[in-house]
């Protein structure tokens, strides 16, 4: 069979690299865009990004089953955030150190759980090939798709309507963009940002098991390398919008590709400077969209980074 | 830096100690001989089934030792991280054996360390220790790259693509010298085989490795190693992609058992040993000392199912050659890969040529560039 598909490979890695990397960042900026919308900053997520992936992996090595390590992933995160959550609500707490000392105690509680996990071989998430009317075998690599990639999307579209149309999401939105209007209204803003903020981490809790469970598939300590920060970010540069989140999770994916298969055909000069293809791609885009009357369109109000 | 900056390590092992003696104040210290607290410092996690797994084996067999007290710290980066750490196994734990472990911490960390401590040893890996540099300061490496050379031998038996694939850290001399002797290795088997390689430009870093393994079986590449602190990622995501696997480092077989030929590994526990041992018998260590597969500084994973009978034989027969000493895998006629002659017919560099430690291009036949 040809395995020479010369530089038809690039896009076909980049929509690869797009499908296997982008998840974690799909999870945890849907996360995130949920607890900014009740107006609360949750920079903890790299940290339950990180824990997630430890007690996923864990969970389904000693269970052998990797959908019950996705589940206590899901739990640890919520844990995290209803931490974060219940802390910011006492008053005159800063969301932002708070979610700076919840990052650091995640890692710190992950690295030291997880020490006996290094080694052990857990069992990975399954994949759908999507490729199977390909005989191209570089075609039906790219087309494993991941369940929980699935399943985020799917999350995208479902908060996208929610946050739109019911009710749930209309109590979210306006407690996250006037704490008094919310007051008046009878609802409790404290209370919504908690669980807000506690979904948010089981989200982060899954991106994480889907780092350790299946791409790259085991659990180590540099497993994230700063992947939940960056997605914190990509909700900014979504606009607080979950369907732009996975938009903008699948274009920081198929960038992360960029270097590794331009290097595969032969263009290998420079690769430092495709590895920064993400963040150049980010800075690029919000140059192009930033307008001084409408910079922040869609920014929750009672976000302490916009007041 | 000040001798008086605190680590956390050495605060919490201070208030523990004044702790401890609060508790118990009848127990005093036994014995009359001061042991040797040897300190080792690693630049990942000490279980990464790698490089720094491979350094903390050989610590634990000095740990074994007779009136040898051993402080291991994992995750020091390698900037004045590393000398902070140093300082505070010197001032805190009185280490007077140091072994910081990572490339990156010799030039300048290292360097600017030792003069201010002339009672303590410095003994870094893969560092190159010259004349004019402090005399208490010791450079040690193997010449893991006639590992990788062997590896190579089995990964040109394993490919039917002709087409064998590296996925390399940073493009220093001690990686480009693997990356060299993989594909000079399995051109002993075909001079028609290339090998791409690609550059992840960190140490450790996941989701790069996968990518850049799964770039390597995209472009078509049917035998895959690395040079990475922690190969477990590219190993699993190799093998997934139904690629035959070289280890490096360290064992990786129980990974990919029927996938796994071989695999260049360390071998420092006879090495720290013996080195500790010379610090107690009241010796000096050699300020530079290397040694290869003869000297039991690296060794090779057994090989694996999938290696077959005229592998084995070529396979053991090189091996045998590099076990007598002096082999020379880096030979004329050679050019590297963007034309230039780097050894004439009958010109070569010995496994301890001090040149090959220098080493700034990829040979012909290696698809990659080092910038």
């Amino acid at each position: 069979m040809d395995t020479e598909l010369g530089y038809s490979i690039i896009p076909l890695a980049i929509l690869g690299g797009a499908i296997r990397v982008s998840t974690p960042f799909l999870f945890v900026s849907l996360g995130e865009a949920l607890t900014e919308r009740s107006g609360r900053i949750n920079l903890g997520l790299e940290g339950t990004l990180v824990f997630g992936a430890m007690s996923g992996y864990a969970v389904a090595y000693l269970t052998n089953s990797p959908w019950l390590g996705v589940g206590a992933a899901m739990i640890c995160g919520a844990l995290f955030g209803l931490i974060h959550g219940v802390i910011c609500s006492l008053p005159r707490v800063n969301d932002i150190a708070v979610g700076i000392a919840m990052m650091i105690l995640g890692m710190g509680l992950a690295f030291y759980f997880g020490k006996p996990y290094v080694q052990p071989v857990a069992p990975d998430l399954p994949a759908i090939g999507f490729g199977w009317w390909s005989d191209i075998p570089q075609v039906r690599a790219a087309l494993e798709v991941n369940v929980l990639f699935l399943i985020g999307a799917v999350l995208a579209v479902v908060l996208w309507w929610m946050l739109r149309s019911t009710r749930i999401g209309l109590i979210l939105r306006v407690v996250g963009d006037s704490t008094d209007a919310a007051r008046a209204m009878g609802l409790r803003p404290a209370v919504v940002r908690t669980c807000a903020t506690a979904v948010g981490g089981a989200f982060a809790g899954v991106g994480g098991a889907y780092l350790s469970l299946y791409y790259p598939g085991s659990w180590n300590e540099g497993i994230s390398s700063g992947q939940g920060l960056m997605a914190v970010a990509l909700v900014i540069f979504a606009r607080w919008n979950p369907l732009a989140c996975f938009g903008a999770a699948l274009l920081f994916g198929g960038a992360g590709a960029l270097g590794p298969v331009l290097q595969s055909v032969g263009i290998s000069e420079g690769y430092y400077l495709f590895f920064a293809a993400p963040y150049v791609l980010t800075l690029g885009v919000l140059i192009a969209t930033s307008s001084p009357t409408r910079a922040m369109t869609g920014a929750p109000g009672e976000l302490s980074i916009t007041k | 830096m000040s001798t008086s900056s605190l680590s956390r390590r050495g605060f919490l092992k201070r208030t523990a100690a004044v702790a401890g003696a609060a508790a118990a104040p009848t127990i005093g210290f036994a014995g009359s001989h001061s042991p040797l607290t040897v300190g080792f410092i690693y630049v990942g996690p000490k279980d990464d089934f790698g490089y720094n797994q491979a350094h903390a084996e050989g610590a634990a067999a000095v740990k074994a030792m007779e009136g040898v007290v051993v402080v291991e710290e994992e995750n020091v980066a390698e900037t004045i991280d590393v000398q902070k750490s140093m300082e505070s196994m010197i001032n805190f734990d009185e280490a007077k054996l140091l072994f910081p472990t990572s490339f990156g911490y010799f030039n300048p960390h290292v360097l600017e360390v030792a003069p201010k401590h002339p009672d303590v040893r410095f003994q870094h890996a893969a560092g190159l220790w010259t004349e004019g540099m402090p005399t208490n300061v010791g450079s040690y490496f193997g010449y893991i790259g006639m590992g990788q050379y062997l590896n190579g031998i089995t990964a040109g038996h394993a490919t039917k693509t002709k087409k064998i694939g590296f996925v390399a850290a940073k493009p220093i001399p001690q990686v480009l010298l693997n990356i060299n002797s993989f594909l000079l290795g399995a051109r002993q088997v075909d001079p028609e085989i290339t090998c791409q390689v690609i550059f992840t430009g960190e140490w450790s870093l996941a989701v790069k490795e996968a990518e850049a393994t799964n770039a390597l079986a995209d472009a078509g590449c049917d035998v895959i190693t690395c040079h990475v602190d922690g190969p477990k990622v590219v190993m699993e995501t190799a093998a997934g992609r139904d690629c035959f696997v070289c280890g490096y480092h360290a064992n990786q077989s129980p990974l990919a058992p029927e996938k796994y030929l071989t695999g260049a590994e360390w071998n420092w526990a006879g090495v720290y040993t013996g080195m500790v041992q010379t610090v107690l018998d009241g010796g000096t260590i050699d300020n530079f000392v290397r040694g290869g597969l003869a000297d039991g500084f690296i060794k090779m994973s057994p090989l694996g199912p999938a290696v077959s009978d005229a592998s084995r034989a070529q396979f053991e027969a090189v091996k045998a050659e590099i076990m007598a000493g002096g082999f020379t895998a880096i030979k004329g006629p050679l050019k590297d890969n963007t034309g230039k002659v780097i050894a004439a017919e009958g010109e070569g560099f010995a496994e301890d040529d001090i040149a090959l430690e220098s080493m700034d291009y990829l040979v012909e036949g290696v698809i990659g560039s080092t910038s």
